[in-house]
């Protein structure tokens, strides 16, 4: 693309130069934040990570840590004792979470996208945990453990009596494998947590199913072809971009709440315990893993995503 | 013939009935899931602590009082912290709202070199998790200093901690809580926008920045509500930069989680004088405090429901 033109003999901006500057401009608040705060700061992190850190009443100082640097990385991995177990329960967690998250709130974007009376009260309560669930409140609700055994939507005797009367039913009807048997029980058991983290999916869940044309579905009908047939030719397809966006989003918040256990752990490591770069190494093999995740997720999802117009 | 479609009719009708009252069953049923700990947290604000241990109370409180809020709004000079964080939560919502905008517009509308690149980067500042840069951003803001500018005045850098100047610095440059999603729905609005909006306005004779402030921004105010909307609540909220910049209490979110630890001590309980704080106290007490927190929250949720509701819908988020 050209930017310049000559004019005169003398350079200028042409019209895609001036598009772009102008474009550059707008940009300019994320553009300071990015490299000026967030970038300097990831490099900090890094630094942070290889070395030992005394500070002082006027800064700090770095020292090379041992091992070539490689000190803490080694510690974390191979010396302590909670982190490994940490790391793959955060994992595992997430996998179990993840397709319940992105199932249920597919379902409930479907139900809210229907007409039906009531439908505005309906959809309030339905985003009332992107409001409730967050920061501070999130993390007293789960320590607050006298109160869970309160509420009878966790776990207490009658609850317990549920979840084996629901196996026993799965078993003695269905030819299903245990382990899918037990995954199910575990999502009826678990049904707050999923309800309660999946307030942002529905949104855009929702707002992905409006934006679909009606004339699709009208002129699929009109050949005959019936609802089991839309969902699986029309919705499921288009729906489908928004499965990328909200599988990354999820994976993301799962990793990343205030209510996550490594997130804790790191964050007492720093701070209570001031060991600077113990800490910032368990934070960066953590990023480390989610990036991993996040990619093979990105790139499985993606293989089956369909988009009506390639832009 | 008449009698055979008129049965299909009726079969018709009963499927459909059938089927709104299993949709009904349903959706009342994840509503009560929704707002049943909201329930119960109303119910145990209410309780003394007796009420807790005792297995024959479940919602009611035997001797409903209110003497847990009049502690907790002593405790937490609740009146005084209300106003203060509203008006915190307020600006800084409005300045992420103010720099997001104009980031996404810059997103939706114009070309430049690097483009996908820097989209990425605004991806990225997504999914690193806040854990990673904290201790930088706190090093950052103990130590603040802009290319050695204030080392050479002063002689040494300056301490932003305990004050909310790193909040406004952080806002305005799109660095807040989960700015980069704030970001990517404001870019698919603006992209989901006619284009000749503006070529119209172009071609009057308008530029670019009186395009986008009489123009875009008044068609994009759902959205911006939405947004507003989702600052102010995780801002209020937020436990984890106020935690990080602030050591003292300054906002809602501080006072709060270290509610019960701060009055326990002119707590005449169930249990006499302990020299631990009862579970019960802690529980009492968090749940007052959280009913206290996001009361104002529920109430902002539903002046502006229409709006935000609205908002998302439009958004038509594509990839």
């Amino acid at each position: 693309m050209n930017y310049f033109k000559r004019r005169n003999g003398k350079l200028r901006l042409s019209l895609t130069g001036k598009e772009a500057v102008w474009g550059i401009l707008f940009i300019l608040p994320f553009l300071i934040g990015f490299f000026g705060i967030f970038l300097p700061m990831i490099v900090d992190s890094i630094r942070f990570s290889f070395s030992n850190m005394d500070v002082e009443s006027t800064g700090y100082v770095l020292h090379k840590a041992a091992n070539n640097g490689w000190e803490h990385y080694l510690r974390a991995l191979t010396i302590d004792p909670d982190f490994n177990m940490l790391l793959v329960n955060s994992v595992l967690s997430m996998l179990v979470r993840v397709p319940l998250i992105i199932i249920f709130s597919f379902f409930a974007a479907t139900l809210l996208n229907q007409k039906f009376k009531g439908r505005a009260v309906a959809r309030s309560v339905f985003f009332l945990p992107v409001i409730l669930t967050s920061g501070v409140v999130f993390g007293l609700e789960n320590s607050d453990l006298l109160v869970r055994t309160l509420s009878d939507v966790n776990m207490d005797s009658s609850e317990l009596e549920n979840f084996l009367n629901v196996s026993r039913f799965l078993m003695e009807y269905t030819n299903l494998p245990k382990p899918i048997i037990s995954y199910l029980t575990t999502a009826v058991n678990g049904i707050y947590d999923i309800v309660v983290a999946s307030g942002v999916q529905i949104l855009i869940f929702l707002a992905g199913l409006q934006s679909i044309s009606p004339s699709l579905y009208e002129a699929s009908s009109m050949e005959g072809a019936t609802g089991w047939e839309n969902f699986w030719k029309i919705t499921f397809p288009m729906i489908s971009p928004m499965i990328l966006v909200n599988s990354v989003y999820t994976i993301i918040d799962m990793f990343t709440n205030e209510a996550n256990e490594m997130m804790n752990e790191i964050k007492t490591t720093i701070f209570s315990e001031v060991k600077y770069g113990f800490g910032s190494a368990m934070a960066w093999i953590y990023f480390v893993c989610i990036a991993v995740i996040l990619l093979i997720a990105g790139w499985l999802i993606s293989r089956k995503v369909f988009y009506y117009d390639e832009r | 013939m008449k009698d055979n479609i008129r049965s299909k009719f009726n079969m018709y009708r009963i499927a459909r009935s059938l089927s709104s009252v299993v949709r009904a069953v349903i959706i009342i049923g994840i509503c009560y899931v929704i707002l049943h700990p909201l329930i119960v947290k109303i119910c145990a604000s209410f309780m003394s602590e007796s009420d807790l241990y005792d297995a024959s109370v479940k919602y009611i409180s035997k001797a409903p009082n209110l003497t847990n809020y009049k502690m907790a709004i002593e405790g937490m000079e609740y009146w005084k912290m209300l106003i203060k964080t509203g008006v915190f939560s307020a600006t800084i919502s409005l300045l992420q709202l103010f720099s997001c905008l104009l980031t996404a517009y810059g997103f939706a509308r114009f070309r430049f070199p690097f483009k996908k690149l820097l989209f990425g980067c605004v991806i990225l500042t997504l999914i690193v998790p806040p854990q990673i840069i904290m201790l930088p951003l706190f090093m950052k803001y103990r130590f603040f200093d802009i290319f050695g500018i204030f080392h050479a005045i002063k002689g040494n850098s300056i301490n932003l901690i305990d004050s909310l100047v790193p909040f406004y610095i952080q806002s305005a440059t799109c660095m807040g809580i989960r700015n980069g999603l704030y970001i990517y729905l404001l870019r698919q609005f603006f992209k989901g926008m006619p284009r000749e909006l503006e070529e119209a306005a172009f071609v009057d004779g308008s530029g670019k920045l009186r395009t986008f402030f009489t123009i875009m921004l008044p068609s994009a105010i759902p959205m911006m509500v939405t947004v507003f909307l989702f600052g102010f609540v995780w801002q209020w909220t937020d436990s984890f930069y106020s935690g990080l910049f602030l050591t003292k209490n300054h906002v809602m979110a501080s006072v709060l989680s270290n509610l019960s630890a701060n009055i326990y001590s002119s707590y005449e309980g169930f249990g006499g004088s302990m020299n631990f704080i009862s579970p019960g106290f802690v529980s009492m007490m968090n749940n007052t405090g959280t009913v206290l927190m996001i009361l104002p929250l529920i109430i902002l949720y539903l002046i502006c429901q229409k709006s935000f509701v609205e908002g998302i819908e439009r958004s038509g988020i594509v990839g």
